[in-house]
This record gives structure tokens, sequence and C-alpha cells, in this order.
């Protein structure tokens, strides 16, 4: 054993190139699991490969330790080409513990590099997840993977001695050491993760030098004992000319608000309440106060949605995110800002549902909620974005929405896109569209009565004017009653009422979007698989499969879910069959059947996790080929040529 | 106390809201809509009031806004020509706090009733009072629901017959006053709708206070509560009715030789008993501080609800820093601290960034 600080001779082995690696740390909540793949990712996001990464965290803080409930993990998937998805399987599994070893040794394949920490396999541990022998002592495990058993803990506490620090903090820093072998393995830059140690724990500096040689020392032990014969290169990706950074969905999204501010030139106010997996959200606006942004964390749903509605009449571009259970609450105001027309942002992070369901885990299953989820006829514009870095694009044309036609816009994120994490080409932020918000300034009314009429629209848009108080002689009342079309006073007029419906509907309905693209490399395929949100990564993964395969098959990803493109019908309507993969059970596939009277396929799994590639490529396949026993057309071009 | 008194940097409720020279009268506040209460509704009189006093706060109409929840009294804005929202039940707190954090050139009012405030929306309620975020709520409590038709509402008496409880109510109802200083309001005041005079004294003082204001004004429902305060309006109201002013010994009652009232309010352990003033010595009778928290709740509690005592006025008065310009000036230190305009390329580039070359 040792310490990088002393020069050692580098034993020749045996460099592998790799065209991509999935690698997954498993181990205890309290192992941070997931501060290592954050770094890992860091590293290959530095290095130049294309990334996704799946977080896989319980919701309890601190489950019991050593159990299988307080697992915690984080996937990765890099390459040298451009990947869509965290990927299915492990190529390399590290198991800091028996109950990490139990609950992800199913997933690796037969052959997969199986890294354990064996100090934690005492007869104690292995009981208390139902394992009667030590399965690193029999060859259960040697015969279907390459199995490297490390003792990182003792390791680790060696390679700390010297610090003074206590066994148990010195321990702490296993998942360091892990890192450093991990980051030998396959080559990784190390200079981030050193610099992020130092910051991390800028206040302690003794935890961020342990945490270093524990870095160190794994790297160490990788290259200097027998037991690793190969390393692993994988080259940096060719993706497309720019400049790139690693993003997480949430925080992408918080840019994406901060931009929207710039602009559309209003302050932005969020008014949010604690849940996970939105949370994010607030904690990283409240550190950008410096552009205008004020963060106020509400005594419920209801109120923070209420106060950004207030700041909205006030000329703020007010926001307000949560996830399910909070739409669920906030479901009254928002309907009061579609009777309002004033613009306001509600960001939706879905997670499993009904209730409290998995806080943790992902889910879409908030659509319908979304579309329809309020009293009376309520419509609003809804946007999903389908990748982390997309979820700052679609906060940024959110806000231009919901200020052009004075609207409430939902936007449907979901927990495997807030918390995964992809490169992202960074935009130029001069290049963003401004956004005029254009408040009224002068009386409007038509009859010359120099009155201001808060319901007169626009011819174009139908977006009614925005006069915020502070404007001399626009003073004008709104509310939740039904509003006269035009001069805005209450008005319970059966035929104005049923006017007012039409209009705001007509509002929405009218609201520009862009035309769906279709991806059909052929250009003759007869499937057609549509997406929306986070399901574009495994479905287009699974349309290369199959293509590889030589299958024709298209996709398309439906980003703008309300209104939904002007194309649609048409694209629909040019493929004998149209699949559409979701993890709810067929939301959508049930919009797009109830408006466009096509027999859409649904193939549906509300598992908290994401569709792996391997699996959707499955259901193609049931499809193209005629096998899947509701697939009506056998049509496939390429498989049999 | 106030905080003059304290020597502390005095910062008004309408500090920061444009002021206008021009005269304003009652008329320039009352909005072009026909007013649909019921005949003898108590808030007609809240409404004449406020309509005559908003023009003496000397403001502009166009910065002032009234906000309201659901209910009876959340009418109000639509009678107003000011700046408006009738939102949703209970929700005005939540609005309005929006609202006044981010705009501090306004005068933000909400209009609430017992239902809205105390039963719906007693979450916000409670939230904006201990926040202490600048704006002020008039609580209108007429002991009943009005809107749905005469159901009890959370200030009723309990055995309180209504539609939805024919046996008579069973809750016990709430002490606004004793909730709002639970709450740490900074301002609680109390009138009754028909008193004109010291319905806008304490109005005005909400105005001028900074922070969380609140003024329950207790009002007929002629309808489904007919004469619920009568006792406090005519015949014998004398000992009923115990008006408070910060710095004044607490007489009230017919007027007694000395020019005082006939009664007075004395310590009685760690309470507050009512007496008659000739039978104590003057030096026991308490002296009203709107600074002293526990006389306030015991003043709250002076008797059951029954109405046997109530206290009008201003409870309590204290200075505590607002939510909304705490807020502000958050933003603001942040503001100064990256010098101006903060660098959006930069928060988007982050810490690691790498370029591929075409």
């Amino acid at each position: 054993m040792t310490t990088s600080d002393t020069p050692v001779e580098t034993r020749d082995s045996q460099v592998v190139q790799r065209d991509r690696v999935v690698i997954r740390f498993a181990g205890d909540s309290g192992d941070g699991m997931q501060l290592t793949g954050d770094r890992f990712t860091s590293e290959t996001a530095n290095f130049g490969n294309d990334l996704s990464t799946l977080p896989n965290f319980p919701a309890e803080i601190r489950a019991p330790s050593g159990t299988l409930p307080g697992v915690s993990s984080f996937q990765l998937h890099f390459a040298n080409y451009d990947i869509l998805t965290p990927g299915d399987r492990p190529d390399v599994l590290v198991a800091m513990n028996p109950a990490a070893l139990k609950a992800n040794i199913a997933d690796l394949p037969q052959g997969g590099v199986l890294i354990v920490n064996t100090d934690e396999f005492t007869k104690r541990n292995l009981t208390k997840v139902g394992y009667e022998a030590n399965p690193l002592e029999d060859d259960s495990l040697e015969d279907r993977y390459a199995v490297h058993g490390v003792a990182m803990a003792t390791l680790t506490r060696g390679a700390l001695e010297e610090t003074g620090l206590s066994k148990k903090d010195a321990e702490r820093s296993k998942n360091m050491f892990a890192l450093g072998l991990l980051s030998w393995m396959y080559h990784r830059p190390s200079e981030s993760t050193e610099r992020f140690l130092r910051e991390k724990f800028a206040k302690r500096p003794d935890l961020a030098e342990a945490n270093i040689l524990a870095f160190r020392a794994g790297h160490a032990y990788g290259e200097t004992t027998e037991a690793f014969a190969v390393t692993y290169e994988v080259a940096p990706a060719k993706l497309a000319p720019g400049t790139y950074r690693q993003i997480t969905g949430n925080t992408a999204l918080s840019y994406g608000l901060v931009a929207a501010g710039r602009t559309t030139g209003l302050p932005v106010f969020l008014g949010s309440y604690p849940i996970t997996p939105a949370s994010d959200i607030l904690h990283e606006l409240s550190k950008h106060k410096a552009f205008g942004v004020t963060t106020f964390q509400a005594e419920d749903e209801i109120s923070g949605v209420g106060a950004a509605l207030g700041a909205a009449f006030g000329g703020a571009l007010g926001v307000t995110t949560t996830s399910g259970p909070g739409v669920a609450l906030k479901a009254e105001t928002v309907g009061l800002g579609v009777a309002l027309e004033l613009p306001l942002l509600v960001i939706d992070v879905q997670r499993g549902g009904p209730s409290t369901g998995l806080p943790t885990k992902t889910e879409q299953a908030d659509l319908l909620q979304a579309m329809f989820g309020r009293n009376g006829e309520a419509p609003l514009p809804i946007i999903a974005p389908c990748t982390p870095g997309d979820c700052f694009a679609a906060a940024v044309e959110a806000a231009a929405i919901a200020v052009k036609y004075r609207t409430p816009v939902m936007v449907l994120s979901d927990g495997a896109l807030a918390n995964g994490s992809e490169p992202w080409k960074v935009p130029d932020a001069d290049s963003l569209q401004p956004v005029d918000p254009g408040f009224a300034t002068e009386p409007n009314a038509p009859d010359g009565s120099g009155e201001f009429w808060p319901y007169l629209r626009d011819q174009d848009t139908l977006a009614r004017p925005w006069a915020i108080p502070g404007t001399a002689g626009l003073e004008h009342r709104i509310g939740g009653l039904e509003k006269a079309d035009g001069r805005g006073s209450i008005s319970y007029d059966p035929d104005n009422h049923d006017r007012m419906v039409r209009l705001r509907q007509a509002k929405i309905d009218g609201i520009e979007v862009p035309d769906l693209v279709v991806d059909d490399p052929h250009g003759d395929a007869d499937m057609l698989v549509i997406g929306w949100g986070s399901t574009y990564g495994p479905i287009n993964a699974a349309a290369r499969r199959v293509r590889t395969l030589g299958h024709h098959v298209a996709t398309v990803q439906i980003r703008n879910l309300n209104p939904m493109p002007a194309n649609l019908g048409e694209v629909l309507g040019s493929y004998s069959t149209v699949l559409c993969p979701e993890m709810n059970l067929g939301q959508l596939a049930m919009l797009l059947r109830a408006k466009h009277l096509v027999d859409v396929k649904s193939y549906t799994k509300v598992a908290g996790l994401p569709f792996g590639a391997e699996e959707l490529q499955d259901v193609f396949l049931d499809y193209l080929t005629g096998t899947h026993p509701h697939a009506t057309h056998a049509a496939t071009n390429g498989a049999q040529a | 106390m106030t905080a003059t008194d304290l020597g502390l940097p005095s910062i008004g409720g309408l500090d920061g809201v444009p002021t206008t020279e021009d005269k304003q009268t009652a008329k320039d506040f009352t909005s072009d809509q026909e007013v649909r209460w019921c005949p003898g509704c108590g808030d007609y009189a809240v409404l004449a009031a406020v309509r005559q006093f908003l023009p003496t706060l000397g403001i502009k109409r166009e910065n002032t806004v009234f906000v309201s929840g659901i209910g009876c009294s959340s009418r109000f804005p639509y009678y107003l020509n000011t700046y408006g929202m009738h939102s949703i039940h209970g929700r005005a707190p939540t609005i309005a706090t929006g609202l006044a954090t981010s705009r501090p050139d306004l005068s933000v009012w909400v209009v609430t009733g017992d239902g809205d405030a105390l039963s719906i929306g007693g979450n916000h309620l409670i939230h904006a009072l201990r926040r202490n975020v600048n704006l002020k709520i008039l609580l209108f409590n007429n002991r009943i629901y009005g809107l749905t038709k005469g159901q009890y509402s959370p200030t009723s008496e309990v055995g309180k017959v209504t539609k939805s409880t024919p046996m008579g109510s069973l809750d016990h109802p709430f002490n606004p006053i004793s909730l709002a200083l639970g709450a740490e309001a900074t301002f609680v005041g109390r009138a009754l709708d028909s008193d004109r005079k010291s319905l806008t004294s304490v109005l005005g003082a909400a105005a001028a206070h900074r922070g969380s204001a609140l003024v329950e004004i207790f009002q007929d429902c002629p309808i489904f509560n007919d004469g619920s305060f009568d006792v406090l309006r005519k015949g014998e109201n004398e000992n009923r009715l115990i008006p408070v002013t910060h710095g004044e010994p607490i007489r009230f009652g017919a007027e007694g030789e000395d020019g005082l009232g006939s009664h007075a309010v004395v310590q009685k352990g760690f309470g507050l008993e009512v007496v008659e003033a000739a039978s104590v010595d003057p030096s026991q009778i308490v002296v009203h501080d709107g600074g002293d928290h526990e006389l306030a709740f015991a003043l709250s509690r002076l008797s059951d609800q029954d109405l046997t005592h109530t206290v009008t006025g201003i409870f309590r008065q204290v200075e505590r820093t607002t939510y909304d310009d705490a807020a502000r000036a958050q933003v603001q230190q942040a503001k100064d601290a990256a010098n101006g305009e903060a660098d959006l390329q930069k928060l988007l580039d982050g810490r690691d960034t790498w370029t591929i070359v075409a």
C-alpha cells in the first residue's frame, strides 16, 4: 500500500479501448454514493465523453444502516459517441456492503466486473440482508463475474493513519478510495476531484486532505496491485462543436428560470414549498438573488403558488416549483391564474404516485393532472423537456408563452431528468430571444370612454392586457368570478360565460408551437414510436438498436403537450403502427386516441425507473415482426431484407 | 410601545408608496360597480368608512391594492376604484404576500372574513402575521357564514343553531385577537363596524404601521346572525365596550366624577379584572401599553367571547423587521456584491466546461 506521495513504478497494465461503459456505485445511504457518482461524472464530463446518469436513492435520509431499503446507487453511462440513456445494466458494479451487493447483483450481466468492499462482509451484515453464507467465500460469484474483493475501509484507514483522524472518521473516506480506484481503471482526470474536495471542505482542511489521501490511495491501489490486470479507455465523444458542461435537469431548469428573468426583463419571484424531487430548484434559485430573483419558502404548496400569482399581478415573473402532490394542492390557485389570465410558471417535477407514492423515483403520471386537474374548463399550455439539459430551454420557452399569452404554463419534468445529468451545450446568453412583457399603459376602451377594459383581447393572440398596480388610470379589479368579455366586470350572463369559456380555450389552442420533426433515417418506416418527457432517451436508444438490426422505425417527441403541434394529426396518420411508451398507464396514448381517432398502441411501465433501451428494443421488435399480441401489422421494411 | 419610544429607526407602513398632492375624495375611491350586499349588512358601514379614510392617506390611488378571498366581505375590492383582486377562499394573504414582497411601492390590503381567514385560510393568516409582511388585514367578523347561507363559523359561539347544526354547534370558537397575538402579530386592533371614529383611527394606525396589521371588525349579518353585536351598540353597552389607548389608564363606562369612565381594568394574579373605578386606588389601574405582549393577551381574554367585556382599539403595536423589507434587502445585497449586473453567461458556463471544435 503506497500513497501517491511516494513515486511508484507503474506496472504495465493492459489498456483496452471501449466505446461505452456503464458503472454503478452502490452502497449504504450513508456511504456517500451519490457524491462518488457525481464526482466520477464530473471527471468524465471533463474528459469529454458523452454521458448520462441515473441516481437512485431511498426517500429515507438514513434508512437503517446495512439494510436493503437503505441502499443508494448511482449509475453512469459514458461513451465515445452521443448516448441517450444511463444504460440498462452495469458493466461494473461497485458494492460497498452486502446489502448493495444483494440489491444490485441481479442487474450485473455475466462476465461483468464486480468490485466489493470486503470489510463490510461481516456475519452480522450478511445476516441482516439474509445471506446465510458469505457469497465472497463460495464460488457463486466467481463463476459468473470478474470479482475484485478490496478491503476498502482497512486500506483507507491505513492511508489516513498519519492524519490523526479517528478510525470512524477515516473510514468515512472509503467512498473516495473507491472513486480513486475507478478513476484509475478508466483513466479519468483527477484534478477536478481534488479541487472539488478542497472547496467542499474549505472550512475543514483536515477532512479535505483526508479525502484526497483516500482518493489517491484508491488510485495507487489500482496502479500497484496485481489484482487489476486491465484498464479501460473510452475516448472523448464527437459531439457537435461548442462549449459543454455537465448539468442536471434541476440545475438546468433553475438556470432557465434565471435566464427567463433576463429575456423578459422581469424580476423572478419563486414561491415554493420543499418537496422531493423539486426542492433543488428552490435551493439553486435562492443562490441567484444577484439576478433579481426572489425566493419565498412558503408555509405550504398553496401559499407558494398564491404568492407567485400575487407577484405576477404586480408585474413579476411568478414561478412555483413542486411535484405531483403539490400540483394537486395548487390546482385551485392555478385555476384562478387561468381565470385572471396572468403569466405564471408551474414546474412539476413528477415522481411516483398516487399520494406520497415514491418520492425519490421517477414517473410521468401527472400528464392528465396537468391537462385537466382543475375545476371547470381551465386549459393551460404544457411543455415537457426531454433531457436534463433541455430543462433549460423548456423553462425559457414556458416563460415566453406565459408572458406573451398571459397564462399559467405547466412544465412537466420528472425525477429522472431532475437528478440525471448529461453534457450540455452551453447556450450563448446574448442569443436568447427577448420577450416584451408589453405592460398596458393607456386606457383602451373601444367606446372612447377613457376607461380601462382588462379583458379586451389582442386580436392575434387573444391575450388580455397586463396592467400592473401603480399605473395611473388603469385601476381595475379582477377575480375568480366570471367576467364580462372585454369590460371585465362580473357577469353571470349565460351567453357571456359560454363565450368566455371558448375564448380562454381558443387562446390556448392558438399558441404557436413548433411542428413535430420525425426522426426516420430511412424515410420509409411503417411504425412510429411517439414519446414525451424523459422517455426520449430510451425510445431513441432502442430505435437505434433496432435500426442496427436492419429494421426501419420512426420516432417523434412531443415536447409541447398543450397545445400539441399542428402537424401531429398528419404525422400520426402517416404510419400504420403508432406506439407510445410511457411511465404511466397510457395517458398520452389516451389523449392521442381521443383527439385524433388513431389506434395508438400503448406500452407502459410504472416501476419508478426509466425504461431500459433493451426493454424497448424488444417491444419494438415484437411490433416490427408482428409477434406482439397487439400488433396489427407485421410490416417491417428492413428486417427480412 | 412604538419604535420611536425605543429609539429605533422608524419606517412607516406607507414609506416607499408614492404620494399625491391632489385632493382626493371618497368618490375618487368609489368604483362604478353596484354594491350588492344585503340591506342592513355591516359591510356597508365599513365600506363607507374605508372610502372616507383612504383619501386621507395622501398616497396615489393607483398604488393602493385590495386583495380578498371568498365570502360576502370579499366582494369589497369590486367597490373600490383601486387595483384589486377577488381571489379564492382563504388564500388572499398568500397573494398579498407575493405582491407586497415584490412591490414596496404599493399599499396592500387584505379583506377577509371569519370563515375565510380563520377556517379555510387559517394557516395563511398565522404565517402572514408571523412573517410580518407589510400588509393590512381587515378581518370582518360576523360569527357566521353568510355567502353559503348561514352555517356556523369558527367564531360562532358553542351551541349555535344553524342550517348545518340544527342541534347546536359543538366546536369551541377561536378568539381572533388571541390567535393573532399568538401568531406573533406586530399590530393587532379591533373596532366595531358602526363606530366610524374608532374604526378610522385603528385603520389609520394600521396603515402607518410597517408590517402585518390585523384589524378585527365586528360586523352584523342581518340575515343569518342578526343583532349579534347589539349588546355592544345600545342599552347596557357601557360596561361591555372597553376602548384602550396606548399610554392611558384603562377606564370605561359612564363618565365618572373625574371625567373618566366609571369602570377600570386592574391586575388580578397573572390576569386582569374589571372593577368599579371608585373602588380601587388610581395607581392600581392598568395603563395600556401596546408593547406589552402579556397585557395584550390578557386584554383579549378579559371575558369569554360572550361580549361581556369587549376591548376595542389597538391591543398590540411593536416594531419588528418586516419579511418583505428583509427579502428585498437580501436581493439588493446580492446585487451589490455582484456589482450591479450579474453575469448570466458565467452562471451558465459554471466551473468546468470543455470545448469541442468542428
